[in-house]
């Protein structure tokens, strides 16, 4: 028995420890390969790619980057500085806390991305490879050098076994990152306020993007830039600030948000603000719904409609069945809110006592009536109230003491137009309901629907009234995003009942909405305010691809969450959920009995 | 002379066919300590979510302190009984902290408006609340680990956790299933322990054990339940020395644990029933 002879497992046999990488090369030579890659890729920006200037962006000339080239320029660049990092060249060490390849290796394949996928658009959209000038090859090229050596690097882990672990150790990111020095107080605000410029500079070029193309590039060089200081450990160290200064960093989301109009010379842009914001309000308010008490609810964007209709009515347009009342802005706001909120306790009350998949069902039914109904209420089929499917058009526009919403205004300088007014006044708006978020989570209200979600029956044995405080959770989402509606109203000039539908390829609608919710991060604040930029953005910005945009649109969706379930922005508790080995404060597992377990199993 | 707590009179649960629970009279006096024992599918976990609310009884009344309790389970909770689970459903994704606040549920009263208004009011209450938590788990030793999530915690702790969740809602009865089930000889008794301390500050408790030596360690009174009928009640001798417990439990043995797998059996058992509630007939064979 003692002798048993073992067959070999193929993981038994002695690895060196792994110090060379996939390719084989030196790693000193791969580490200069990485940056000489890095800094080839930035020079190859200046050099004309193509002949024509029929490619957006004009990218025809030699000696001066255009269009998609700025970002190629800005991932050579990055690449450059991690590789620097890398070197231990002194000022750039915190670029790097970990030391870790992971950055190097992502910020390579962010310039190999959007380079390639220049390349290839202009050669498909221009019917061949023979459109690219030398400096297009030499692009490619130079943008392939530093994956190269990102891929020759000495690996890091010892790869379990098979290919795909050795590339995902590539990427991964270290378990320690090692502390930051400590620092004061105003060393602090100034990251916090230069990060804030940056983000703020990173998210108008977004918006700004004129043409797909350059969307599409965007969002990579943002995705891997994003990714690579995530591995590095930057963004950990980050969020440490932000948890150290939160309402100053609350503070500066907003000043950012108020600047963001200020820096638009077109109105356009703002109206895409406008837009953005008045869906990230209302898939915060239904992440009180879905994140925090767990409520699945799939005809959410009806309370959107509920709040708009009545600010329609109410507004003194002459197409409202009660056009004689002309209510301020402030009383048809409390007016929309008051009406969802009514709405949603109708709604809820007797649907809430549904768990689960019911739940989804009853309220995706409960959508649909709604714009039925709405479209109904013509006055032939049903009472004269929404004027059916022509909607209440000629809403006038907004007048708050003396302000009046429709004209441009010059402040200190910069001219405001009418939607950048707007998305000023659903600043203030969004304030409000981040405000009522975090107030509300972090209480005991918040607890009890935290708990409903993480265990209904454990919960209401605890004390809570579980249909009470899912009827609260539920009439507060529903409030939350009358208000908005409110807004919306004046801002698209009328209503009517379309928009308020279950599923459409545009926002917003409910499943926009909850796609919002999840994709940017259940439960927390920024994620259903970045995802509703991006879920706007993607469609927006998607129209060069024609009829095969929802298609990209549904892959980027599934790529999403495929790789991060837990939202792009992850909520601590919904990060342990899905990536069970990357918890931070485990003890070590004791074990329950005396006596190991699997001799009882065999017996 | 004492004065009951709980006083469940004629309970009877029938789940179509099945009769888990027969007319089962029980009181529960203040400052006792009362075990529930009986063999894997005999209705104790069905009889205590009778008590506690979460099943309607098909017959009789359950009351606490002299009044009957609707079967609402916060309401049960509010009247003053609190509760632990076979099989843990603490808030997984909750912290330590969290999860004992949530306890606190039924003896705060900050709903949404002064959640967002944040007056002094508030900050006091929270801040009590959070006050009287840290006792608790001081109490039960687990105070270090406050920021832990739950779900992170070793299985013991698990089972400690509950148990001051519960105690979180200032009871004055506890009831307790099964909660030495998977723990190792030192850690039952460290809980043991905890009963005793848990009584000492005049809550009375009320505990479904298999572990026969520690309900009878405990036990001011064992009550015997078996096919969902009460066989036997009395102290620990006159239950021990009775016959029909004994002819009850075939022959399984009584000192001693009744063994891992059987435990994990009846969790798994557990498990499925709970999550069926409207299951019936196919789970009666395991009633033997
Ligand atoms: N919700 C339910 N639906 C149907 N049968 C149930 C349900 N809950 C418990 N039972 C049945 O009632 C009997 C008693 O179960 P239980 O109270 O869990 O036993 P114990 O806790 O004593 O081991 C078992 O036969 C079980 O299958
Ligand atoms: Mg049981």
């Amino acid at each position: 028995m003692t002798e048993t002879t073992k067959t070999p497992a193929p993981d038994a046999m002695p690895t060196p420890p792994a110090l060379r990488g996939l390719i084989p090369l030196p790693a000193a030579a791969a580490r200069a390969l990485l940056l000489a890659g890095g800094i080839a890729t930035a020079a190859s920006a200046f050099l004309a790619w193509t002949w024509t200037d029929e490619f957006p962006g004009d990218l025809t000339f030699n000696g001066y980057p255009g269009g998609l080239q700025w970002l190629t320029f800005t991932a050579g660049v990055l690449t450059a500085l991690f590789a620097l990092a890398s070197y231990g060249v002194r000022g750039l060490g915190w670029l790097l806390p970990a030391r870790n390849n992971a950055p190097l290796v992502l910020t390579a394949l962010g310039g190999f991305t959007v380079t390639w996928f220049t390349v290839i658009a202009i050669s498909v959209e221009l019917g061949g490879v023979v459109n690219l000038e030398p400096g297009g090859w030499i692009a490619a090229i130079a943008s392939l050098l530093p994956v190269l050596g990102a891929f020759a690097l000495p690996q890091e882990r010892t790869a379990a076994d098979g290919t795909k672990e050795t590339l995902k150790a590539y990427i991964a990111k270290p378990d320690r990152i090692p502390a930051p020095q400590a620092t004061s107080g105003w060393v602090q605000r100034a990251v916090i306020t230069a990060v804030t410029i940056i983000g703020l500079g990173v998210f108008t070029y977004g918006i700004d993007t004129e043409y797909g193309q350059l969307f599409v590039g965007y969002l990579f060089v943002v995705t891997f830039a994003m990714w690579a200081i995530h591995t590095a450990g930057l963004l950990d160290r980050f969020s440490a600030l932000v948890a150290a200064n939160r309402s100053f960093t609350l503070a500066m989301g907003f000043a950012a948000a108020i600047a963001f109009p200020f820096t638009q010379t077109d109105d356009h842009y703002a109206n895409i603000g406008v837009n953005i914001l008045i869906f990230g309000t209302v898939a915060l308010g239904l992440n009180i719904v879905v994140g925090l008490a767990g409520l699945l609810d799939l005809g959410y964007v009806a309370f959107l409609g509920v709040g708009a209709y009545t600010a329609a009515l109410v507004s003194g347009s002459e197409f409202s069945t009660i056009s004689g009342v002309h209510l301020p802005f402030w009383a048809s706001a409390l007016a929309g809110a008051a009406a969802s909120l009514v709405f949603g306790v109708l709604i809820g009350a007797p649907t809430l006592r549904l768990r689960g998949d019911y739940l989804a069902i009853v309220t995706l039914g409960f959508g649909e009536i709604f714009r039925i109904a709405v479209n109904n209420m013509d006055g032939d089929s049903g009472p004269d109230v929404t004027n059916g499917p022509n909607g209440i058009a000629n809403i006038p526009d907004l007048n708050l003491l003396g302000f009046n919403f429709g004209q441009a205004h010059d402040i200190g300088g910069f001219t405001l137009g009418r939607f950048a007014n707007y998305y000023l006044l659903m600043v203030l708006i969004m304030a409000i309901v981040v405000l009522v978020y975090t107030r509300a989570a972090d209480s005991r209200i918040g607890r009890s629907w935290i708990a409903i979600r993480e265990d209904e029956t454990a919960a209401t044995a605890m004390g809570i009234n579980g249909f009470r405080v899912k009827l609260v959770a539920f009439a507060l989402g529903a409030a939350l995003a009358g208000l908005a509606g409110t807004v919306s109203a004046h801002v698209t000039y009328s209503v009517v009942p379309t928009p308020y539908q279950f599923a459409g390829s545009t926002p917003p609608n409910s499943a926009f909405l909850l796609a919002a919710v999840v994709l940017g991060g259940m439960g927390t604040v920024a994620g259903p305010l970045l995802g509703a930029a991006l879920l706007y953005l993607l469609p927006e910005k998607l129209v060069f691809l024609q009829d095969k945009s929802l298609l990209a649109f549904g892959i980027a969706l599934i790529l999403l969450m495929r790789f991060r379930p837990e939202g792009i922005i992850a909520n601590r508790r919904r990060q342990l959920e899905f990536h069970e080995t990357g918890q931070l404060d485990v003890p070590k597992q004791t074990t329950l009995t005396d006596e190991p377990a699997v001799t009882k199993a065999g017996a | 002379m004492t004065t009951p707590v709980l006083e469940a009179r004629g309970v009877t649960m029938r789940f179509g066919g099945l009769t888990a629970v027969r007319s089962v009279d029980f009181t529960v006096n203040a400052g006792e300590i009362v075990g529930l024992i009986g063999p894997n599918g005999a209705g104790k976990t069905t009889f205590f979510n009778c008590l506690t609310g979460l099943y309607v009884p098909t017959e009789g009344t359950v009351s606490y302190k002299g009044t009957v309790l609707p079967p609402k389970p916060h309401l049960v909770t509010q009247a003053g009984i609190a509760r632990t689970f076979q099989n843990i459903r603490l808030f997984a994704n909750m912290t330590v902290l969290e999860n004992v606040l949530v306890g606190r549920h039924t003896r705060t009263k900050e709903g949404l408006w002064s959640a967002l208004l944040r007056g002094p009011g508030f900050k006091k209450a929270e801040r009590a609340s959070e006050e009287r938590a840290m006792e608790l788990l001081e109490f039960i030793g687990l105070a270090h680990k406050r920021d832990h999530l739950a779900r992170n915690l070793p299985y013991g702790e698990q089972r400690k956790l509950e148990i001051a969740r519960a105690m979180a809602s200032e009871p004055g009865l506890l009831l307790l299933d099964e909660p030495t089930a998977g723990m190792n000889p030192q850690e039952t008794r460290a809980t043991e322990e905890l009963v005793f301390a848990i009584r000492d500050k005049g809550i009375a408790v009320l505990l479904i054990e298999h572990d026969m030596r520690f309900v009878f360690n405990l036990s001011d009174r064992v009550a015997v339940l078996v096919q969902g009928e009460k066989l036997v009640e009395g102290t620990s001798d006159v239950v021990q020395a009775d016959e029909r417990v004994i002819a009850a439990y075939l022959g399984e043995p009584f000192e001693g644990d009744p063994g891992e797998a059987e435990a994990a059996e009846v969790e798994a058992a557990e498990a499925a029933a709970e999550a069926s509630p409207s299951t019936t007939s196919s789970t009666k064979g395991e009633a033997k």
